[in-house]
């Protein structure tokens, strides 16, 4: 186990650094008005001057030394646009902790919600009509089919705009921390998604798992069918999900692109789409590689997990498979 | 036995299954009656009985279609998907129609805007005075072109790399490490990157979902290849000395032909999913290129004003309808074309 962990991790590192330089080599080509608050009123030696100082006139390997170089002090580069002169990590940490906390709140909903709909729906499948099943699959299915970009539109529409969301409700349109009310659309907007994900993927591993000789033989002793849900089908179902969970934790550090934008909250995804509306270039880089990092860790994290939880995946390569 | 009720269910089908048997026995014994005599004798040896063998008629295409068919659903939504391609298609040479682009102006000059649906202008008209009945369906070709064009790129490459993958062994290494670094690159950041580096337009948009949309596909492909190719039959097809291409395009391509249709049918509706947030992001396509991301866009900065709304509903509708056909269509023709469950 402890070989195949730092095996996966020496792994994870080499493709980190092969990304790293992949995404920095392609971001060289980001147009150079990025780099400048006021294009267009300098003049062009002004502008190669500038260019000289921040080092992008330099060969392509030694721009990705000095960036490693930077890396190791912690240090991103400085706000050309949005911010200007601030440095990078200090903008970061401002939206980090505002992210973190919506998409928290969001796992537990979308668990909360999700798990009891997959148990209901595979427990529906025994029952004569299967109602549950049904109502719950139509729902999966708008969900999973839908662009979430336009049921994030819809959410947003339904919840501010319709006579019972603005009136009677009183739902706000765009998110202000101050408003408690102002988290309700957001969060459902941010959970919707994995509630549909939890359910349908629980649901398809119960109802594979019910089939299984095991339980056949508890049914047959008598067990309760609540207990053979609870205690047999379900823990089992559930192992293969897991390994998403620190991944959704993880990837809560990013923020949601489209929702922090849509509802303009001031956290990590909105901050990407405004660096690219305001074409702000060391920002995106920055993000961007912080995007990167982060989904290889979950990764990373994911796999390791799932060998943690389920001692029967064997990590020793066995002879002459492939 | 309440609780039961699932294998009491199951276990009544297979009753059924051979009471429907001893009908069938007896109704091809119908009437003879043989003594045990006549019952335990040695019968004849027939040529042409020997022949017969238990070839049941059964065709795989045919099966899979009856399958499909069976599902009423997936026959609503395929016609639905179909007059609403052939409609998206055939819409510009229709008499009447209006050009997608053209500012409509009343007769002092001024442009017809925000014009509510009417006579005229069956979807209204936008902010400036352009037909939306043209605009959307002009997008709507925008979108599916996207869409087709990155299912088709899916398609190529991916079942081309899967294939070379899977079936030559010195490459696999290769490829698997490949496939490790892409796969780590998150796709909504390459799109965001190659729309925000390129000159945004719908060949950027397609190269950009292209780019790593066949990484699935083709992890699939060489995952089944390498399950069924050293199956005995592709064994033996290589001692009789088959050469290798014909080996992959008529025993192993065939088998994945209903994966690979599944995946580009759901491919169509993702590409064009993403279509409609690279737009949001505003590095999507130009706005003189009507799509259905650009008209979402501007119905959704026009939400706040109830008059306006139909310039939301309607683009939205038409999205809704063609990503959920797909959708279910997709689904529907994987579980048909799946053998299993082809048996009643």
């Amino acid at each position: 186990m402890a070989k195949y962990i730092t095996k996966r991790v020496l792994r994870s590192l080499i493709t980190m650094f092969i990304i790293i330089t992949i995404l920095f080599a392609l971001l060289r080509m980001m147009p150079i008005e990025g780099y400048f608050e006021n294009f267009d009123k300098m003049s062009s030696t002004q502008i190669q001057v500038k260019l000289n100082a921040l080092g992008l006139n330099d060969p392509l390997p030694k721009q990705l030394f000095n960036f490693y170089k930077q890396l190791l002090h912690v240090d991103l580069g400085e706000s050309n646009v949005y911010r200007k002169g601030v440095a990078i990590t200090e903008i970061i940490a401002d939206k980090i902790p505002i992210s973190m906390k919506m998409g928290l709140i969001a796992m537990v909903i979308s668990l909360a919600l999700g798990l009891p709909l997959g148990i209901l729906m595979a427990r529906s499948t025994r029952t004569r009509f299967k109602i549950g099943d049904k109502l719950g699959t139509v729902f999966i299915v708008l969900i999973e089919a839908m662009p979430s970009a336009v049921y994030h539109i819809l959410i947003q529409f339904a919840g501010s705009q319709t006579f019972i969301g603005k009136t009677i409700l009183g739902l706000p349109m765009l998110f202000d921390a101050a408003n408690p009310k102002s988290y309700i659309l957001p969060l459902i907007s941010l959970s919707i998604g994995n509630v549909a994900y939890y359910a349908m993927w629980l649901r398809r591993y119960m109802v594979d798992e019910a089939n299984k000789d095991y339980i056949r033989l508890a049914r047959a002793k008598g067990v309760p069918g609540g207990k053979i849900s609870r205690r047999h089908v379900f823990r089992n179902a559930f192992v293969p999900l897991v390994q998403y969970i620190p991944n959704s934790i993880l990837f809560t550090l990013m923020g949601s692109l489209y929702v922090e934008s849509l509802y303009s909250i001031p956290g990590m995804g909105g901050l990407l789409v405004t660096a690219i509306k305001r074409q702000d270039n060391t920002l995106v880089q920055a993000l961007v590689l912080i995007y990167a990092v982060i989904s290889i860790l979950g990764l990373l994290f994911g796999d390791i997990l799932m060998g943690i939880v389920d001692p029967r995946i064997s990590f020793a390569k066995k002879e002459g498979s492939r | 036995m309440k609780h039961l009720g699932f294998h009491t269910l199951r276990d009544r089908a297979t009753d059924a299954l051979g009471d429907k048997l001893t009908e069938q026995l007896r109704s091809e014994l119908n009437g003879e009656t043989m003594t045990d005599e006549e019952l335990f004798s040695f019968a004849d040896f027939n040529a042409e009985e020997a022949e017969r063998g238990g070839y049941s008629g059964y065709s795989y295409w045919r099966s899979s279609l009856r399958a499909f068919f069976q599902n009423k659903l997936a026959v609503f939504f395929l016609i639905v998907m179909v007059a609403v391609l052939a409609f998206t298609f055939i819409q510009p040479y229709l008499p009447g129609q209006k050009d997608p682009l053209l500012i409509h102006n009343d007769e002092w000059g001024l442009p017809l805007n925000n014009i509510p649906p009417c006579e005229e202008f069956w979807f209204g008209t936008n902010a400036i005075g352009q037909d939306l009945w043209a605009r959307i369906w002009s997008g709507t070709r925008t979108s599916l072109f996207i869409g087709f064009a990155v299912a088709l790129v899916e398609a190529v490459v991916g079942i081309l790399i899967g294939v070379l993958w899977g079936y030559v062994r010195k490459l696999d290494f290769f490829f698997t490490e490949l496939y490790n670094v892409l796969d780590n690159i998150p796709q909504t950041l390459l799109l965001i990157l190659i729309s925000y580096v390129l000159k945004p337009g719908v060949s950027t948009i397609i190269f950009a979902l292209s780019l790593t949309g066949w990484l699935g596909m083709a992890r699939f492909i060489r995952n089944q290849i390498i399950i069924i190719r050293d199956r005995d039959y592709n064994l033996a097809s290589r001692c009789l000395g088959i050469p290798t291409r014909r080996i992959i395009v008529k025993n192993l391509l065939p088998y994945l032909v209903s994966v690979i249709t599944m995946r580009m049918a759901l491919a169509i509706p993702s590409a064009i999913g993403n279509e409609v947030f690279v737009t949001y992001i505003g590095i999507g396509l130009p706005v003189d290129t009507p799509s259905l991301g650009n008209l979402i866009q501007t119905g959704r900065s026009l939400m706040t004003v109830p008059v306006l709304r139909y310039q939301l509903y309607f683009p939205v509708a038409i999205l809704v309808v063609i990503t959920v056909s797909f959708y279910i269509i997709g689904n529907a023709f994987a579980d048909a074309a799946d053998p299993k469950n082809h048996v009643k």
